[in-house]
């Protein structure tokens, strides 16, 4: 949706009851977010996004989204743990940004920067999930039916044993887990693509956590500061609680063979430290 | 048979040194406490005396701290043969990295004598014709609203009054005076907790930086804006809605387009528990906002922000003054950004490589005023709160500042001289002696937050006294009818094409 048409809009103007988007059945609350307007026009995001904060606030556990078409910014910092929301359609951009806690699970496809800043929480995607996804995430987990495209898991961190998962069936572009400092990335290529399921500048910056690719990574396709490293004892547990997350997400069975992954690891926790004169002349 | 000849030795050709402690041994008690302040290890106890051993760089520790007051830090005299072009500081550089083969780091505003044009500039004062306001008798009002006022009143056909939207969030401050965002991190605990306090004191906003909030100083909140930079440190839900306002980092004055470096010196346990990430990594802030291209994506952030605190809080933009600062604010400021805040090329920093700090961007107060008349051209201007930094170094250049079109000034580097601060520049090797920019618990118990808060206070009190001693010779009565009136400043330096292109006057013009 053409950004300046929904910024202009002033859904407050609008003589709407927005209650009548919500529906209660058989313990669901379900939102649609195509119910249009007076002016034949569908749920401007504020609205969509007060109307799941109520539903939050009020102890609501499932909410179903039905109907959804790029709507933006879906249950950003959503912080009950305890609350599952069911996408049907397809979300915008910016899906579970600063998300503390929830379970979203998108029946669909994910736009650009799914889960940006995520603190906590688990994002299931049926399908595929575009560029920048998992930004500075800082936890829980990120778990991708299909593909996924440029930038992502970049700069990923962890802290005191918390640690971000990203988990892709499918394959990734270049820049995959870039600056990252923590976290684990895992791409399986269910697909059986040809070539590497990665693109280039693989790692690029990584200060901390792990890359798993199911599958071929050339030199060539390593950033500076990435290197290949063999996979150790201590990194199976790591590697199988990703993989678990995302049988248990999809209800089907990953590769659980560590000599079909190559792991990508950080040379250095420091990668620019030699690179400044501090003398200060 | 030949002399072998002996193995070559690698050339020493380290730069001499600049500065030399001088202890007077006839006054000097030998309590030996120079020695164990002085942080960077240039003063040594040696046969019962003190004696400098290299590498002072005139923080004044050790003059502070001696009871006798028996040592002078003297500046030695250049030691290399004269030359104006390839000057000392171009020669300690090159022997520098000859050296170390690295990018040069330093810390502060730039050092070179730049062009300062707020010193080229002459207020107005009101005579005959108006009259002039005396502010200890009179109400002169600082109070400084910040926050978007993107509303339009119309007066309707019904002869009522009617708002479309309005006026957004807004904070009062008591003064146009923001203490900017200097992160924990970059400075220590108890110098972050003097600016919060001070800010809370004076009833104005200091920034976070980009650092996150410790948990310690969230009594604090309703003063702080806070941060979100390109690394998201210590960014949450909880933080942004703690908060009294959120500013959107893309670029510093003293390093546009350059990303934060944290090293891992400075990451201790307090700052891995602030900024969420593990011990003695380095902290790296990426370039850019991996999710900001283009201005629609900042107004994809921007709006992301905004449903965080649930419009409830200003949500604002800091970029750093750069060529094209117009074009880029005026963007900004249709992205949907509350407030603005421009950091002109002369601003601090902790840590940023010197060819940036010193050749690149844009002096400040070129940028406020270009900025400004882009925004009033575009209609834009009284949506948005213009903050403007980079090098306010006292209340004139505050009012100039205001007056060349800024709402409110954001304060840094003299904040830190109020708390000790000797501008040394070496902030980024994580010793100041004075605990300020540091993490090591010995030097950081150095500071008192209370003595430093105080301080910070009384100097914005002075300032803001300043300021209303001049709104009262103007014959003003309100900060807010200062704000970009360029006709009470007049230029009086040798450049007159930058008075055109700051819409001010030259000395000597009049208007009637």
């Amino acid at each position: 949706m053409p950004a300046d048409v929904w910024g202009e809009r002033k859904h407050k103007d609008v003589r709407f009851d927005p209650a009548s988007a919500v529906e209660r059945r058989d313990g669901l609350v379900i939102i649609r977010a195509d119910t249009k307007d007076g002016e034949g026009r569908m749920l401007h995001y504020k609205v969509l996004n007060d109307l799941i904060r109520r539903e939050m606030l009020a102890g609501t556990r499932h909410i179903v989204l039905e109907g959804v078409m790029g709507h933006r910014y879906i249950a950003s910092t959503a912080n009950r743990k305890e609350l599952y929301i069911e996408i049907r359609g397809t979300p915008g951009n910016n899906l579970g940004a600063f998300l503390d806690g929830p379970t979203i699970e998108v029946f669909g496809n994910a736009q650009d920067m799914t889960g940006n800043t995520m603190n906590a929480g688990r994002i299931i995607v049926h399908g595929n999930a575009w560029d920048v996804t998992g930004l500075a995430a800082r936890g829980g987990s990120i778990l991708i039916k299909g593909n996924t495209g440029y930038r992502v898991g970049i700069h990923m961190k962890e802290y005191c044993g918390v640690r971000p998962c990203i988990v892709v069936g499918g394959t990734a572009k270049d820049y995959l887990g870039e600056y990252m400092a923590g976290g684990t990335v895992v791409v399986l290529n269910l697909g059986g693509a040809r070539g590497s399921p990665v693109g280039l500048h693989l790692g690029a910056g990584i200060h901390g956590g792990k890359i798993f690719v199911r599958g071929k990574v050339e030199d060539h396709q390593l950033g500076p500061g990435a290197t290949v490293r063999p996979i150790e004892e201590e990194d199976l547990p790591e590697l199988l609680w990703c993989l678990e997350e995302f049988e248990r997400a999809f209800h089907t069975s990953a590769p659980k063979d560590k000599n079909e992954y190559v792991k990508i690891a950080p040379a250095s926790s420091r990668p620019f430290s030699g690179h400044y004169d501090p003398t200060s002349v | 048979m030949a002399q072998p000849i002996a193995p070559m030795r690698r050339m020493e050709l380290e730069a001499p040194e600049r500065f030399i402690p001088v202890v007077d041994a006839g006054l000097c008690k030998r309590c030996k406490k120079c020695v164990s302040e002085c942080s960077y290890r240039a003063l040594d106890f040696v046969d019962g005396n003190v004696k400098p051993i290299g590498g002072c760089v005139a923080c004044g520790r050790c003059i502070n701290v001696c009871p006798a007051h028996c040592i002078e830090i003297r500046q030695i005299p250049s030691q290399f043969p004269a030359h104006a072009n390839f000057n000392e500081r171009v020669r300690r550089a090159i022997m520098s990295q000859a050296s170390t083969g690295g990018v040069l780091l330093t810390s502060c505003g730039t050092d070179i004598a730049y062009p300062v044009m707020f010193d080229e500039m002459l207020l107005d004062a009101a005579q005959v014709t108006n009259p002039a306001i005396d502010p200890l008798r009179e109400v002169v009002e600082t109070r400084t609203f910040v926050g978007g006022r993107r509303g339009r009143l119309q007066v309707r056909d019904d002869g009522r009054l009617h708002m479309d939207e309005g006026p957004g969030p807004t904070i009062a401050m008591d003064m146009p005076i923001m203490i900017g965002h200097i992160s924990l991190g970059s400075v220590s605990y108890n110098a972050q907790k003097a600016l919060f306090a001070a800010a809370k004191e004076l009833n104005i906003l200091a920034g976070s930086g980009e650092g996150g909030l410790h948990k310690d100083f969230l009594p604090y909140a309703p003063h702080v804006v806070s941060e979100i930079a390109s690394g998201r440190f210590g960014v949450t839900g909880d933080y942004l809605k703690s908060t009294a306002a959120v500013e959107i980092k893309i670029g510093q004055g003293a390093k546009p387009g350059h990303g934060g470096h944290l090293p891992g010196e400075k990451v201790s346990a307090l700052i891995s528990q602030t900024r969420m990430i593990p011990l003695g990594t380095d902290a790296l802030s990426p370039y850019p906002h991996h999710d900001i291209y283009s201005i629609e994506d900042l107004q994809q952030l921007l709006s992301v922000v905004k449903e965080a605190v649930e419009y409830k809080v200003p949500v604002g933009v800091k970029i750093a003054a750069v060529h094209n600062v117009g074009a880029i604010a005026s963007g900004v400021v249709r992205a949907g950004a509350d407030f603005i805040t421009i950091d002109g090329f002369r601003g601090g920093t902790g840590s940023t490589p010197r060819i940036i700090r010193d050749h690149v961007g844009l002096p400040i107060e070129v940028a406020i005023s270009v900025v400004d008349q882009r925004l009033t051209k575009e209609g834009l201007r009284n949506r948005v709160t213009v903050f403007a930094g980079g090098s306010i170094r006292s209340s004139a250049d505050m009012i100039k500042a205001i007056a060349l079109g800024a709402d409110a000034v954001m304060v840094c580097t003299a904040a830190m001289v109020a708390m000790g601060c000797r501008v040394c520049q070496q902030c980024h090797r994580g010793v100041c002696s004075w605990g300020i920019a540091t993490q090591r618990e010995e030097l950081v118990s150095r500071l008192d937050p209370e003595v430093a808060s105080a301080r910070v206070v009384r100097l914005l009190r002075s300032w803001n006294e300043e300021l209303k001693e001049i709104l009262g010779a103007m014959g003003i009565d309100s900060v807010e009818s200062l704000v970009g009136n360029r006709d009470r400043l007049r230029y009086f330096g040798p450049n007159s094409k930058i008075a055109e292109i700051m819409g001010v006057k030259h000395v000597g013009e009049g208007w009637g």
